[in-house]
């Protein structure tokens, strides 16, 4: 098992990917969100998550569905990390004939467990995940990711209200609280507070985190696995464009190309860490 | 006109093959928007309650956790009435069930005008068109009981994503046995050298009605089954243009973009022929009972019997 210090640095590289997708990819990525949720994926991909990347369709498998598929960069990065397929495909985000769709693509992308990117369905669609793999006896836990934005879309609560009532305690919604929506702040448009009184009242077992600590991270999400009887949700308080000041609590970085100057900027300042 | 009805419906049809299946097939899962009573599914969740699951009044809800469940290795069913399963739910169909190529078979109930006294809210006016362009996707409608409890074996059988439209009630009995292949035509009476019916659901029946008619006027009428809306049996309309020299296409379902749609489609491109368009005339219905909304609604067989006569007078010499 991967221990903290091993994660972190993965985590730089997990950034380090996603900014050359930013800079590569065929017109603009979504580098923002993508980073707001780097540190999660690479802890579920890298510790949490049993996978085997050399049988990407094993039956057994954990399952991701990063339901803010927008941000899909993070986990492209992290499965041509994982050995999924080679990091040349990097070089080919958004292009035509490429593997790597602008939001993910199970058919298309190895290792990609749902289809995604219209916002508010990964939740249900996990469910019935969960449902399944349960009811044919399996261990397999199904993680979600969704942004906090996202959660303004109804049908999240749908399966929200519905997963509990079904037990799925091998479900863990994982919330990527980085404030911002697409054309701005998530207060300033439609607030998604009090989040964590919200799943507590649809009866989720709900864990706060800061989503930028691997120690709370990897700490959360186990003990959302572990957890019996009821969903869990972590709701993880992040930072949208982190590890990267220009950045950082800057929406412009939602979708957008960095100029060649500042990818060099960013790979510096994730190399060294800011 | 002496009309015998099939002892139960449609949807009954439907969740009799069910079990039948899920009997065969411990992948076999069932997901019902509380719709499980009414759709069929009752059978099936009282021999195998697990894989029947209810997850409330939310379509959208259930189409995603069939797909996750086909995207497991489940087969998954997924059912509620017609406009909720191809409008409310549409983009869950297309996005996260038929663009993936998910093994998901979506069940649509009150098809057509069967929603009867609940109304237009409730009835399948444009199901239909809207599922005939998503790509990947089959679209069946079956005439009655009989073919429905074949169809649903067939279709589940099949690997891929699949729009069933059942009915409500009882519907005339057309068939006393049935074979069923995807993408294939039911020719259901071939000797005709003046008009070819092409014509699916509860329309079949309506069109037997109809021929009757005609042929005491002496126009004869070949008459095909066209069950399976996509894809379409391209040969047998074009069989049917170049023997009949004129199509009439009947549909419980609006006549923009269904059947008849699919019909001009195929002449258009490839053999054009003088085709008449019958059905829900591209308007909203109302409440009462199937069969006087039939009648209502472009379904009347001497309605279907005097337009296609006039349609036939003024392409004669074609």
């Amino acid at each position: 098992m991967h221990d903290i210090p091993y994660l972190k640095e993965r985590a730089k590289e997990t950034r380090l990917n996603i900014l050359e997708i930013a800079f590569k990819a065929q017109g603009p990525s979504h580098p923002g969100p993508a980073l707001s949720c780097a540190d999660i994926v690479t802890a579920l991909y890298y510790r949490i998550m049993n996978i085997d990347p050399k049988n990407p369709a094993w039956a057994d498998r954990d399952r991701l569905i990063l339901s803010k598929g927008h941000a899909c960069p993070v986990i492209y990065a992290a499965l041509a990390q994982r050995g999924y397929f080679p990091m040349e495909w990097l070089k080919d985000v958004r292009r035509v004939g490429g593997n790597l769709q602008g939001h993910p693509d199970m058919n298309k992308t190895p290792g990609v467990d749902m289809t995604a990117g219209s916002l508010g369905n990964g939740l249900s669609a996990g469910l019935g995940m969960a449902y399944y793999l349960k009811d044919q006896a399996k261990n397999s836990q199904v993680f979600v990711i969704l942004g906090d934005g996202e959660l303004q879309e109804g049908n999240v609560w749908e399966a929200a209200i519905t997963a509990p009532a079904l037990k799925l305690d091998n479900l863990i919604a994982i919330v990527d609280y980085n404030h911002f929506q697409s054309t701005g702040a998530t207060d300033d448009i439609v607030p998604i507070e009090p989040i964590v009184d919200k799943w507590r009242a649809f009866n989720w077992n709900v864990i706060e985190i800061n989503g930028h600590s691997m120690e709370e991270v990897v700490s959360a999400l186990e003990r959302g696995v572990a957890f019996r009887g009821r969903p869990t949700v972590v709701v993880a308080h992040t930072v949208k464009g982190k590890g990267v000041s220009f950045m950082e609590h800057n929406n412009d970085w939602h979708q957008k190309i960095p100029t060649e100057a500042e990818y060099a900027q960013a790979r510096k300042e994730i190399t060294e860490g800011i | 006109m002496g009309v015998v009805y099939d002892s139960y419906s449609t949807r009954d049809a439907f969740g009799k093959s069910l079990l039948e299946m899920a009997k065969e097939n411990p992948q076999i899962y069932a997901v019902s928007a509380d719709t499980t009573k009414s759709m069929g599914y009752e059978p099936m969740r009282r021999e195998f309650p697990n894989r029947v699951i209810n997850v409330g009044i939310s379509e959208q809800n259930m189409a995603l956790t069939a797909a996750g469940i086909a995207s497991c290795g489940g087969k998954a069913f997924c059912a509620t009435y017609a406009p909720f399963a191809a409008m409310r739910m549409l983009e869950q169909v297309r996005s996260f069930i038929a663009y993936p190529n998910l093994d998901v078979k979506v069940i649509s109930g009150l098809g057509g005008l069967s929603g009867n006294v609940e109304g237009t809210t409730h009835q399948g006016l444009e199901d239909v068109s809207i599922m005939r362009c998503i790509p990947g996707i089959v679209v069946v409608v079956p005439a009655d009981s009989c073919s429905t409890e074949e169809i649903t074996r067939v279709i589940t059988r099949h690997n891929g994503p699949v729009y069933l439209r059942v009915g409500r009630g009882e519907v005339p009995k057309v068939f006393d046995s049935y074979k069923f292949e995807i993408g294939k035509a039911n020719p259901i009476k071939t000797e005709g050298a003046d008009i070819a019916f092409i014509c699916n659901g509860a329309a079949v029946h309506r069109v037997l009605q109809a021929d009757k008619l005609l042929a005491e006027k002496g126009i004869s009428a070949q008459i095909i089954e066209m069950p399976c809306v996509k894809p379409i049996d391209e040969d047998a309309i074009l069989a049917a243009a170049r023997t009949a020299k004129r199509i009439v296409a009947v549909e419980e379902n609006n006549i923009v973009g269904g059947l008849g749609g699919a019909v001009a489609e195929v002449l258009s491109s490839l053999l054009p022929t003088p085709l008449l368009r019958l059905g829900i005339a591209d308007c909203y219905t109302e409440s009462g009972p199937h069969a006087e909304l039939m009648d209502k609604y472009g379904l009347d067989p001497i309605e279907i019997a005097s337009r296609t006569e006039n349609f036939f007078s003024h392409h004669k010499s074609v």
